[in-house]
Formats: structure tokens, sequence, C-alpha cells
């Protein structure tokens, strides 16, 4: 008996040791970055450009960038996941097809997002002739983001109940009729939940827009979807690794970082804040 | 009884895969009568039901050979709209499955899919549904209210009222009573008693004296066969079969 409360005890505290841990980097992490950036954030730094070969000024072009190429990856991911994930999950046929096809899409969402750059630069960039834009970098961003969406919000669908699907068949509805009026309505906190996780994730990725749109430096805002673009994580990584004196905008990496981490935060809150109000309403 | 057929069933077979669930079931429900099914678990019975308002065909790699004849038709021909099918035979499920909205809007679910736009008449008849299901008075002055915090025994009653508002002809019991209390199932039998003055019933359940309290024809299904099928004190009283009297 004594023995038992023992191993309880131990095992319990193991536990709350990994939790604490976990929390202790993360605040760390989160301290080292804003305590060094935070000094450099004021209005000019986030309206302003960047001057004198980057030594100074803002990142209001890299805001924009990021902002742009993230509207044309939802326009791509978003319903072309969530159509996906409703025929997927209500309409396709169990077969060994379907199987095969739902395991791509899990595998796809392990690609490196290297991988989908330098595809983005062989389709988008040069087959499809869009030339390194906005549109190239947000479409290659939004292949990127779709396996993520399709496969959570196929979750979020799975998560109805049958009898909800069933008990609207059986009063006469027709099937598009269920899944629009009596499944859509619940699952759709679940899968906006995935789907804006899955675009936070891209507008902080690096790698497939690098070769697809984002430039080092430009002295303009875009103008359209064909031009270039400044965007936050490449900024980053070029005031981190490539500018001619890195030293001297530490800072304004770090400041950069802060931005971005901010950015990712707000998106994550809108989820907490669509789901809370969709329950809401459903409770009504 | 010949000249009072509203279903029949002839020569049903139904597939799970390669798995025969049905076998070669021939059966008539009575118009405005309640027909019982009972037998052990796993016998068919609820799968039976389900061929009745074509229930199965979402569940895939299932077959069914053979007819089911409803007021003349058989279900199972190419011309017949399922749809339409489903909204004429009305189904009761196990597990209560109130919908996650008010009572007043699981009621109108119903009409608001087949088309009712006419505000005051979707009222009216939520109201005369709920009524007819005996559960009027006790949610009269909280429709409004989510459907979740009625008890188990009146969100089956709310099942029932949803699916007498699209106005069937039939309606299925598919084991109504087996998660509910005592006292709930006694209003619910008393409730499917009501009813087949309107409509004509066809309850499962694994009671038999469920079977026998409520039922004007019983019908006794083992391993997927009819083994008995007559007027309910008839089988109860003076059964053929050595299986049924077991």
């Amino acid at each position: 008996m004594k023995k038992k409360k023992i191993f309880e005890f131990v095992g319990f505290f193991a536990l709350r040791v990994c939790v604490y841990f976990v929390l202790a980097v993360l605040l760390l992490f989160l301290y080292d970055i804003g305590s060094k950036g935070g000094g450099v954030i004021s209005w000019e730094f986030l309206s302003e450009a960047p001057r004198r070969g980057m030594t100074e000024g803002g990142i209001f072009p890299a805001i924009v960038g990021t902002f742009l190429v993230t509207i044309v990856t939802s326009i791509l991911a978003v319903p072309l996941g969530m159509f996906a994930a409703i025929y997927l999950n209500e309409y396709a046929k169990q077969t060994r097809l379907t199987r095969i096809i739902r395991l791509s899409i899990r595998n796809l969402s392990g690609v490196p997002s290297i991988v989908y750059g330098l595809f983005g630069v062989i389709l988008f960039v040069n087959i499809l002739r869009f030339g390194t834009s906005i549109l190239s970098a947000g479409l290659t961003l939004g292949l990127m983001t779709l396996p993520w969406t399709i496969t959570a919000s196929e979750e979020a669908l799975k998560a109805i109940p049958n009898s909800y699907r069933e008990g609207a068949l059986a009063l006469g509805a027709t099937k598009w009729q269920a899944i629009r009026t009596n499944v859509l309505p619940y699952a759709l906190p679940g899968m906006l939940t995935g789907t804006i996780l899955g675009l936070a994730r891209a507008a902080g990725e690096t790698a497939p827009i690098m070769f697809t749109g984002a430039a080092f430096y430009l002295p303009f805002l875009p103008q359209s979807l064909s031009d270039q673009f400044m965007a936050l994580p490449y900024h980053l990584y070029v005031m981190a690794t490539q500018h001619h004196s890195i030293a001297q905008v530490r800072p304004i990496a770090y400041g950069t970082a802060l931005v971005l981490l901010l950015l990712i935060i707000l998106m994550n809150m809108t989820v907490v804040i669509i789901r809370y109000r969709l329950r809401r309403v459903k409770k009504e | 009884m010949e000249n009072n057929v509203k279903i029949q069933a002839k020569g049903l077979n139904f597939y799970y895969g390669n798995k025969l669930a049905l076998k070669n079931i021939d059966l008539v429900a009575p118009g405005n009568k309640v027909t019982a099914l009972i037998g052990p678990s796993g016998c068919g019975k609820s799968t039976f039901i389900r061929t009745l308002n074509r229930m199965n065909d979402v569940i895939p790699n299932t077959r069914v050979e053979g007819e089911v004849i409803i007021d003349g038709v058989n279900i199972y021909s190419p011309k017949v709209d399922v749809v339409e099918l489903r909204r004429r035979v009305g189904m009761v499920f196990q597990k209560p499955n109130p919908f996650p909205k008010s009572i007043f809007d699981n009621i109108a679910y119903g009409l608001r899919i087949n088309g009712m736009k006419d505000k005051r008449k979707v009222e009216q008849t939520v109201e005369k549904s709920l009524k007819e299901a005996a559960l009027w008075d006790e949610v009269k002055d909280r429709l409004r209210d989510n459907a979740f915090s009625l008890s188990g025994g009146q969100q089956q009653r709310l099942c029932i009222a949803r699916s007498l508002a699209v106005e069937p002809e039939v309606i299925l019991f598919d084991e109504p009573c087996s998660a509910i209390d005592p006292i709930a199932t006694a209003k619910i039998e008393d409730l499917i008693q009501k009813l087949k003055r309107s409509y004509t019933v066809v309850i499962v359940t694994h009671n038999m004296q469920q079977a026998a309290r409520v039922s004007d024809y019983t019908a006794f299904l083992m391993l997927g066969e009819l083994i008995e099928y007559g007027e309910t004190p008839r089988i109860f009283t003076n059964p053929k079969n050595k299986l049924t009297e077991d």
C-alpha cells in the first residue's frame, strides 16, 4: 500500500517537472526575444522602410509583404482545404484509393518546407511564369498549408456524431442539406482552428518564399501581385545571417523576430475568439 | 388484415459485405397498427427496420436483394426518390439524438429543410407536433432552451415530435426505450399506442414485455431469419415454434 503511494507521488512529480521544464524554456525564449527586441519597437520601426543599407529605419515593407502573401495563401488553402476535407470525409467511398490519398496528404504535411520552395520555383515561377512574386510565394505557401487544412478539417468533421447526419437524413434531408445544415455549422470552429494555425505557420516560413518571391531589400512597397516583396521571416534571416554588419543590426533582427512572434500570437488569438463566439452562438 | 397492407417485405436479403444479415424475410406491417420486431441481439431486427426507410444505404459495402413494398411501390426501385421516402417513413433512433439547437429549432429543422418558410405555419406545426408527442406542457415555456437541457426521456419524445412534424405516414422506432428509465419508457409506450391512430408504427425492441404491451402484431427474428409472425396475443400465448416459446 505504501509502495503504491510513493510510486504515485514520484510519478506525478515527474510529470509536473516535465511541464515546468517546458514552460521555463518557453518563458526564457520569450523573455530573450522580448527584452532584446522590445527596445527597438516604436511607431517609426513599424511604419517606416529600412534606411542606410538596412542599418536604420523600420520594417514596414516586410510587415506589408507578409500580410499580402498570407492573404494569397489563405485564398488558395482555406476553401480548397475545407472542400477537399468535406469530400473526403462525407462523400468519398472508403476504398483503397481514398486511403492512399489520405495517407499521401498526411505525408505531404511532413515534407520539409524547402522542398515546397523548390517545387514552387519550378511550377509557379518557371512553368506558369508568375515570376518571383507575391503570387508565386503565396501559392507555394498555400500548397504547403493545404495538407494541414485538409487534415484539420477532416478531423473536425469526424468529430461530429453520425447521429446528426442520420437524424437529418431520416427527416428527408438530402445529403448536402444534412451536411450544410447539421454538420458544417458544428464542425466549423474546429475547421477554422486548424486552418488558421496552418496559416500562422505559413506566415512564419522562410524557405518556401526565398526562392519564389521574397526580396533582400526593396525601396518601395509592392504594387501588384506580380511584384517581389519583403517578408518578416526572410527579413529576419537576412538580418541575422546575410547582412554586411550583422552585429550592428542585431537589435533590428530581434525587433523583427518580436513583431513576427506577436503577429502569429495575434493570429492564434483570433482562433480562440472565433471558437468562443461560434460556441456561444451554438448554445443560444 | 390482407386489405390493410402498408408495408410488405418480399424475399428480403441483406448483406454486410459478404455476410448475409437478413435471410429471405417475408413480412407484412398493416396500416394504423403497431408491428413489433423482437429477437436476441444481433438477430437483424435493427438492420431490417433500417431497410424500411433505406437508412442502410448510407452504410458502405451493403447490399439489398428482394423488395420492400410501401403503398404498392417497391421502395428499392430506381424510380423512387429516397429523400421523399425518408420524409414519408420517419425514424426514431435507439439513442435520443436531438440536434444541438433549441427545442423549437429541433422540430422546425425538418420543416425548414422541406421548404416551409411561413413563420406562423412553422410555429403552429412545432406546437402541434410537441402536443402530439405529449411534450408540449413540459417545454412550452422554454422552447428557446437547448435541447440537451432536457432529460433523456424528454429528448426521445422530442425526437418523436421532430419526426411527426414532417407529416410521415410510417414511423419506425429502433429500440426507442433502451437508453431511458422505466417511467419515461411508460410514457413513450403510451404515446406509441396513441400514434397508431394516425400512423403506421414499426418498433424494434429487445424487451418482450414491451412488445406484448404496445404491439398488435409481433415478428420474432433470430440469426437473420423470421421465425414466427402473427398477432401479438397469439405469439405470446400460443407460439407455434419452439424457438419463440423459449
